[in-house]
């Protein structure tokens, strides 16, 4: 380039401070984009290498080209005992980073107590709380497992999973069937009600769903039914009506042609069809699939695990792959269900905020302006949403792109450097629990993770 | 009085957003003063003079919002703060398209408008570096208007720059017209067959308003910053400019205007200057311009401008005349002001908004007076001013300099700093001249005559007399023959151009100071 080059050009202008300036620029004709500048936080300098002189950028590139490069697919399902790395007749997965018993949330408290009911391990509440409180019982994050669960993110040994199979690198992940909305585990309910779907789902959806998934020996491929998805309305984090009928179009022949009883199979294409969230236990583990190759590169800035106990919001970043950096989680926002209010809300909870880290999710809003109804807010407000996104993500994922934006691809990458330079933190739109164990969930909304985690890890980012 | 204070912690906001939230304080019925600055150094020292610094505003940090108001009672000081708070919540209208989102970063922008070419950056200095530095690697030209950026930084920032074929104009740069887009401080002007490098922001305008006067237009005016042409800076931009210029097949006439350089760097641009047919009018404002093909040296602004006119038709033989007949005119015009000046009366008080303007002032009046000037940006340092917040014998002040502009807007902006510093000059029994410069264009003050013409007045009363120049175009915002009308009304002696103006003054107390030799013999 040379400077003669601009000469006789059109010129259009970036202005970055007094707004002034913008005005006049634009009053003689002449196309400006005028920044919303804000100085950086208080003493967040840019940091282009850590301590020891990695090079943060270069690591950040390999992160996003591992991300991009996966290829997530249903290949099968299994008993979670059995197919989890690690799983054992007395541990329960939860959501979100390490927590003990004594400081776990109603909600997580309440699925843990029903899972344990569900189990057999115990008769009602009072002896599933005395059990899960004596140390018999191990708790352990999903996300030590290759694991995710939305809500309370509760896997129980017994429960049916998903398994993702990442074809580009290999390695796995799992998540369990969603039940459905209202009075279910994952929102901490608990109740006859909430078991016999839990046994339902075990012996009936899970081995006619097994059987098809065996009859489609390439099985479904989950990133292209998420691209399209986000053509279709969804954000596959919150609004997962779309990817829900996708499935059972993908997945309708096989249910048909492996049917041994089709009245069963009518149950199961009905619970499916009246859930519209069933697809987000196959949205959030293809995330998971599809970020955990690029943990343990080193240097990078990059968030690979966001993830809520309703206790504690954590994060780990691809380059500190064991080390989580916490906070407490927020407050949620919302819209609540006749009859409940803000008093009633459980602080943020789940792992579906994996959705949020492989680039849709709440990133993709803009994708999914009828998600409003559920979450609040305006359409404007979902764009502006995504817009604000790529301000603290290093890349955009060309796999999945976004109509309204002119096809631009979705915010790729959370970057924790970013995140302070900006002073914006992630976006995240989520159901609501009730705060009591047993109760179930209340509502929608929306929140910013917590700033103090991005805060730890930029500085243990540094000292790397 | 009562005096109430508001520190908002890490609150950021605009200097124009502050100076008009601070003017609309100052209107409620009730409050005496009121201001509202960001808590660095300059800035408390200003609320000092105002009797507004108070034990709160003392303590705030350059990060810290300061809030104060001087009211008749506590009530209206408080209710003036809460006005206040509510006016600096007030968003900015949304762009179009019902979307109010706008990006936050430079890379975003780029992202979201792919055809960008050019960045216009007046954050904070501390920050203005590390934005020009993201707007180069995205590709983009720059206009660095921010001052208080290191030369450490302006040095890597241009080599970077030179590497990548782009402009980065300034630190300090308030104006560049790029293909008839005026950027930053600039005034509406026609395009045409001169082009201008200059390193000074108003000489830029200066320059370019005596040509469009004159009918002739500007093909690209390029500001480099003050510093470019120190020995360390070495020029680069001037370098860069002038050879996209000589390349430039729209640009006929070219014009370099800055401060003497450095002697290498001179001897590198006159070089430069050599290599092309083109006429290359040059004007080291106070220094002179050694010989050389093809280059026409020029003494003021004025010249330069007249200059580079005639050089189209080959006729810059003329420009001598015109000057001389302009010298007899403002002789004339001198002696009765000189005449009717009361006895004691016999300094001279520049209060300028134009930093080069400032300077060209002081260098017409180092030939016209017997007595030195003093500024707080003089020609030589032994005039330095000891305190730039009061005047001593003959004194220029520049208000655009950092020490005035850190945390709060440009004098061109905002005249309330030098409606003030006029008042106090009124007070003063030795004064007899007053110069000003009055800037127009994009980005200035809407109708910077008007704002100063009730302290203009006071000084007449007084018995001063005004000597201003109005650097603009008629096409401009504020209209060029309206702001002179509006001066003249308030009886201010108006002259063509700055150099008319400060030669009119000097003249009028050169006078004076004649007379004062006479009676002491």
């Amino acid at each position: 380039m040379a400077i003669k080059d601009l000469f006789g050009r059109p010129l259009t202008v970036v202005n970055v401070g007094l707004e002034g300036f913008a005005g006049a620029v634009r009053d003689q004709g002449v196309a400006v984009v005028d920044l919303d500048w804000k100085p950086p936080a208080a003493g967040v300098r840019p940091l282009y290498r850590t301590a020891s002189g990695l090079d943060v950028e270069e690591a950040n590139q390999e992160v996003i080209r591992r991300i991009k490069a996966a290829r997530p697919v249903l290949v099968g399902m299994g008993i979670a005992r059995d197919v989890i790395p690690g799983m054992h007749e007395h541990k329960i997965l939860h959501s979100g980073p390490p927590v003990t018993w004594e400081r776990m949330c109603g909600p997580q408290r309440g699925a843990v107590m029903g899972a344990l009911i569900y189990e057999g391990l115990a008769q009602d509440g009072r002896e599933a709380e005395i059990l899960a409180r004596s140390g018999e019982i191990e708790f352990a994050p999903c996300h030590h497992h290759h694991c995710v669960g939305p809500m309370a993110g509760v896997v129980s040994p017994r429960m049916p999973v998903f398994i993702i199979e990442n074809k580009a690198f290999g390695n796995h992940a799992y998540c369990t069937l969603n039940e459905g909305l209202g009075k279910v585990l994952r929102y901490g309910a608990m109740g006859e009600e909430v078991y016999e779907r839990l046994r339902w789902m075990e012996a009936e959806l899970y081995p006619v769903l097994d059987r098809a998934l065996a009859a489609i020996p390439e099985g479904i491929d989950l990133k292209a039914m998420i691209a399209q998805a986000l053509h279709m309305g969804d954000e596959c984090h919150n609004r997962n009506r779309a990817g829900t009928s996708l499935f059972l179009r993908a997945i309708g022949p096989a249910l048909a042609r492996t049917s041994q009883d089709n009245e069963a199979l009518a149950r199961v294409i009905e619970f499916i069809d009246r859930n519209d969230h069933f697809f987000l236990n196959l949205s959030m583990p293809a995330g998971k699939a599809s970020v955990e190759p690029a943990e343990g590169v080193a240097g990078s800035s990059i968030v690979t695990v966001m993830a809520r106990n309703g206790t504690d919001f954590g994060i780990r970043l691809a380059s500190m792959p064991e080390r989580w950096f916490t906070a407490p989680s927020g407050k949620v926002e919302g819209l609540y269900f006749p009859s409940f209010s803000e008093r009633d809300a459980n602080p943020d909870i789940g792992d579906s905020t994996i959705t949020e880290t492989a680039g849709y999710g709440g990133f993709a809003m803009a994708a999914a302006p009828a998600i409003t109804q559920f979450v609040g807010g305006s359409p404007s407000m979902a764009v502006e949403t995504t817009l604000e996104m790529y301000e603290i993500t290093a890349s955009e994922h060309e796999g999945f792109t976004i109509p309204v934006l002119n096809f631009r691809g979705t915010p790729l990458g959370i970057d924790v450097r970013k995140v302070r330079q900006a002073g914006i933190l992630p976006k995240i739109n989520t159901g609501i629990a009730h705060r009591e164990p047993g109760v179930g969930m209340v509502g929608a909304g929306i929140l910013r993770a917590p700033e103090a985690c991005f805060i730890e890890a930029f500085q243990a980012l540094a000292a790397l | 009085m009562n005096v109430q204070t508001l520190i908002k912690t890490s609150e950021y906001h605009d200097s124009v957003k502050l100076m008009l939230v601070a003017r609309e304080l100052s209107r409620l019925a009730g409050v005496r003063d009121a201001a509202v600055v960001m808590g660095t150094e300059a800035n408390k020292s200003l609320l000092e003079q105002s009797g507004l610094l108070s034990a709160q505003a003392q303590a705030a940090t350059p990060n810290d919002l300061v809030l104060v108001v001087s009211a008749q009672d506590q009530e209206v000081a408080q209710a003036a703060l809460k006005t206040a708070e509510a006016l600096l919540a007030r968003r900015a209208e949304p762009a179009s398209g019902g979307l109010d989102f706008r990006p936050r970063t430079l890379r975003s922008a780029v992202k979201a408008q792919p055809e960008a070419n050019v960045a216009v950056i007046s954050v904070t200095g501390r920050f203005a570096a590390d934005e020009a530095r993201h707007a180069l690697s995205e590709g983009l030209h720059v206009l660095l208007f921010s001052d208080n950026v290191s030369l450490e930084d302006e040095i890597s920032l241009k080599r970077m720059a030179h590497e990548k074929g782009l402009l980065l104009m300034g630190p300090g740069a308030g104006t560049a017209i790029l293909n008839g887009v005026a950027l930053g401080f600039a005034n509406r002007l026609p395009r045409g067959p001169v082009g201008v490098v200059s390193a000074a922001g108003t000489g830029l305008q200066e320059v370019t308003t005596l040509l469009a006067r004159q009918g002739v237009g500007l093909s690209q005016g390029i500001g480099t910053g003050g510093r470019d042409l120190r020995e360390d800076v070495g020029g680069i931009m001037m370098l860069d400019g002038l050879k996209a210029l000589q390349e430039d097949p729209e640009t006929r006439v070219i014009l370099l205007v800055s401060k003497p350089p450095a002697a290498s760097v001179t001897t590198r641009i006159l070089e430069q200057a050599s290599t092309s047919k083109k006429p290359t009018v040059v004007c080291f404002l106070g220094g002179k311009v050694p010989t050389a093909p093809g280059i026409l040296p020029a003494r003021t602004l004025q010249e330069a401008a007249l200059l580079a006119a005639t050089a189209l038709t080959g006729e810059t033989g003329k420009v001598q005349e015109i000057l001389d007949r302009q010298m007899q005119d403002l002789q004339a015009r001198s002696q009765p002001l000189a005449e009717a000046m009361r006895g004691g009366r016999t300094r001279l008080r520049g209060l300028f908004s134009g930093g080069t303007l400032a300077y060209e002032a002081q260098v017409i009046w180092r030939d016209l007076l017997a007595e030195p000037v003093f500024s707080n940006a003089p020609l030589d340092a032994v005039h330095q001013m000891s305190d730039s917040t009061r005047s001593q014998g003959h004194t220029i002040v520049d208000l655009g300099e950092e020490e005035f502009t850190v945390g709060r807007p440009h004098p061109m902006i905002d005249q309330d700093l030098r409606t003030r510093r006029i008042l106090q000059e009124a007070q003063d029994s030795e004064v007899a001249v007053l110069v000003l410069d009055l800037v127009l264009g994009h980005g200035a003050h809407p109708d910077p005559a008007g704002e100063l013409s009730e302290a203009i007045r006071k000084a007449r009363e007084a018995g001063i007399a005004v000597v201003a120049s109005v650097t603009g175009t008629e096409q401009d915002p504020q209209a060029l023959a309206r702001q002179t009308r509006i001066l003249r009304d308030a009886g201010v002696e108006v002259c063509e151009s700055n150099a008319a103006a400060a030669q009119l003054a000097g003249l009028v107390v050169a006078r004076l100071e004649q007379v004062v030799v006479a009676k002491g013999r």
